[in-house]
């Protein structure tokens, strides 16, 4: 349990500068997740706060302390990684208990810690098994178990979830949701997809091109995209972004409005449009309409309604849902 | 493959090259055993007809049998335990990046496709030669008296041109094996606590305990009928293995019928070894 500071971080790979100055506070006990596109420079934030990679410039504090020059054991973290890395030779009693042994704690506690770790993760008819013989959910929890019998200050999760398949990827999001509530420990946990982002954290960090986008809740970063970038990346399915004529009438060099803003049938909205494709899911159906006012637009109706493509549909959006950014991409007040 | 039909055709075809790999493997082995049991030595012609067992009673009866044995163990011994240990250093070494690690895994790889005649002449002539080898050279420099190799310590001497030889192999082999390595695994044990030493007898050595166990299989297998060295270093008298008792019966006493036992008695010989080594070695194939 921890407070994590970056100050002022850089890294470079030769001349290419991966992270461009970070400047980030990660609350004690908090569930931060840095989310991004791939290369934006999450994966190696993280790798710097473990300490697996040197920074080019800035520091690093657990508790206020600075570790930028400590190496990755000093700083007391742990690692889930996106492979597991468990150890192939060695029985899972073995790869849990791997970190105790190297701590040189005696072979009885090692024992019992690995006792408990595997009751609390349901690894216990598990524990002589190798890695290779478990399944993927089964693998990704001896990794979370080698990380919590450390008991630790801080937990780093660099995408753990996507190597499973979509329904073990839920399940799994919930185990580790509830292991920071019964643990409630500090969890930087790093993805690139935005729905983990959204349902895990209580704290969001968007990042692109090595950049802190913004860093907020994540019901924040729906409502009040601070830039054209975070209101594209939050939010599924995507938000529309109108420019021209119709923005300007906003006094906007773009405006946003998310599917689900957008009302059908509503005759007083001014814009129409044309159905091309209709996707039922059921609960919902996402209609993607061309209009001769707005372009493609994506429209989230709520249940099972009728949309054939061709037909005619008149939109209209809710005002206080608009979102207006300058030319540079920047949310208007 | 999936009718009756087309089987057939498979099997009509494949049948020249299984006829002509089996006759290549069982005529030699066949007409060893009839040897093996014949009087057949050249310098008697007159003497023929069975000789029952007694081929295999004077091959191993011979006074230089036991000595054979031995060198031929003792040479598989200490060349795997050379080219391995030295293979596995050579391959951390050439694992680091470093400027020119390609040629320099290049030159490290050469000596494996230098032929054994070549280079047991080269070791012999050039570097082990008591009155102008490279070898000799150094002791006087340093004032002393230059080894005599193949005359004082002619095994260990056929067993370092051997582990020459074989280093560049197992290298070779155990440097992919390194490469194969997953670096997260690396990651993981340096936020495990582990330091450079855990690092490598935790991780690193498991990892290779497969690769290890193919080399020391396949080099068993070549270095037990080891002969090129042998016999062109001239040690045959004082360090000759089996394969060289065979050659001695065959080709300088002419007597065939007890070389071809002496070549079943190594046979017996190679797999008794092969037995031993998978049942020490061999469970670090399975997964």
């Amino acid at each position: 349990m921890s407070r994590i500071e970056l100050k002022a971080v850089r890294k470079d790979f030769g001349n290419l500068g991966v992270i461009n100055g970070v400047d980030l506070d990660i609350l004690d006990g908090g569930f931060t997740v840095f989310v991004g596109p791939s290369g934006c420079g999450k994966s190696t934030l993280l790798r710097l706060i473990a300490g697996l990679e040197d920074l080019t410039s800035g520091q690093v504090l657990i508790d206020g302390r600075d570790v930028t020059e400590l190496g990755p054991a000093q700083r007391e973290l742990a690692m889930v990684f996106q492979s597991y890395a468990l150890y192939p030779h060695m029985s899972v009693r073995n790869n849990i208990g791997f970190p105790l042994k190297m701590a040189k704690q005696p072979e009885d506690m090692i024992e019992a810690k690995v006792r408990k770790a595997a009751e609390t993760l349901n690894l216990t008819a598990y524990l002589d098994r190798r890695p290779g013989q478990l399944s993927g959910g089964q693998r990704q929890r001896v990794a979370i178990g080698r990380a919590i019998v450390r008991e630790p200050k801080a937990f780093l999760f660099d995408e753990p979830l996507s190597n499973l398949d979509a329904a073990l990827r839920v399940q799994m999001r919930l185990e580790i949701m509830q292991l920071h509530k019964s643990l409630g420990a500090t969890m930087v946990y790093v993805t690139h997809d935005q729905v983990e982002a959204m349902t895990m954290a209580d704290r969001i960090v968007v990042l692109n091109q090595g950049r802190i986008e913004q860093v907020g809740s994540p019901l924040e970063l729906y409502d009040h995209p601070k830039t054209l970038f975070v209101a594209g990346f939050i939010g599924s399915p995507k938000m529309n972004f109108i420019s021209g004529s119709v923005a300007a009438r906003y006094g906007a060099a773009t405006i946003g409005i998310r599917p689900e803003h957008i009302q059908l049938g509503a005759s007083d909205g001014g814009f129409t449009g044309t159905i091309r494709i209709a996707e039922h899911l059921g609960s919902d159906t996402f209609i993607h309409a061309e209009s001769p006012e707005l372009g493609s637009i994506t429209v989230r109706a709520t249940g099972n309604i009728e949309a054939s493509p061709g037909t005619a549909l008149a939109l209209g959006f809710e005002a206080s849902r608009v979102h207006r950014f300058d030319a540079q991409g920047v949310a208007l007040k | 493959m999936a009718t009756r039909h087309s089987q057939g055709i498979a099997r009509l075809a494949v049948a020249p090259a299984v006829i002509v790999l089996f006759l290549w493997m069982i005529v030699p082995l066949v007409m060893t055993i009839y040897f093996s049991f014949l009087r057949y030595n050249l310098l008697n012609p007159d003497m023929d007809g069975w000789a029952g067992f007694s081929n295999f009673y004077y091959f191993i009866t011979d006074e230089s049998f036991p000595g054979a044995v031995f060198n031929t163990l003792a040479l598989v011994a200490t060349v795997i335990v050379a080219s391995v240990a030295g293979g596995l250093g050579l391959a951390l070494l050439l694992d680091q990046p470093f400027w020119g690690r390609g040629i320099v895994r290049l030159l490290v790889i050469s000596p494996f496709f230098i032929m054994p005649t070549v280079s047991a002449l080269v070791w012999k002539n050039l570097l082990m030669n008591p009155i102008y080898g490279l070898f000799a050279f150094l002791q006087q420099l340093v004032g002393i008296t230059p080894l005599d190799w193949f005359a004082k310590v002619p095994l260990l001497s056929v067993a370092i041109i051997a582990s020459w030889q074989w280093l560049p192999f197992s290298a070779l082999i155990i440097l992919t094996a390194l490469q194969s390595l997953d670096e997260e695994q690396k990651d993981a044990s340096a936020m495990d606590g582990a330091r450079a030493l855990s690092y490598f007898r935790y991780i690193v050595l498991p990892h290779l305990a497969r690769p290890i166990t193919v080399v020391i299989l396949i080099e068993t297998i070549f270095l037990l009928n080891i002969f090129a060295e042998i016999y062109v270093t001239s040690v045959g008298g004082l360090a000759g293995n089996l394969t060289y008792l065979v050659y001695f019966q065959g080709l300088l006493n002419f007597d065939i019928g007890e070389a071809s036992a002496g070549g079943l008695i190594a046979v017996v010989l190679a797999n008794l070894v092969s037995i031993f080594l998978v049942r020490i070695i061999g469970r670090n194939l399975e997964i």
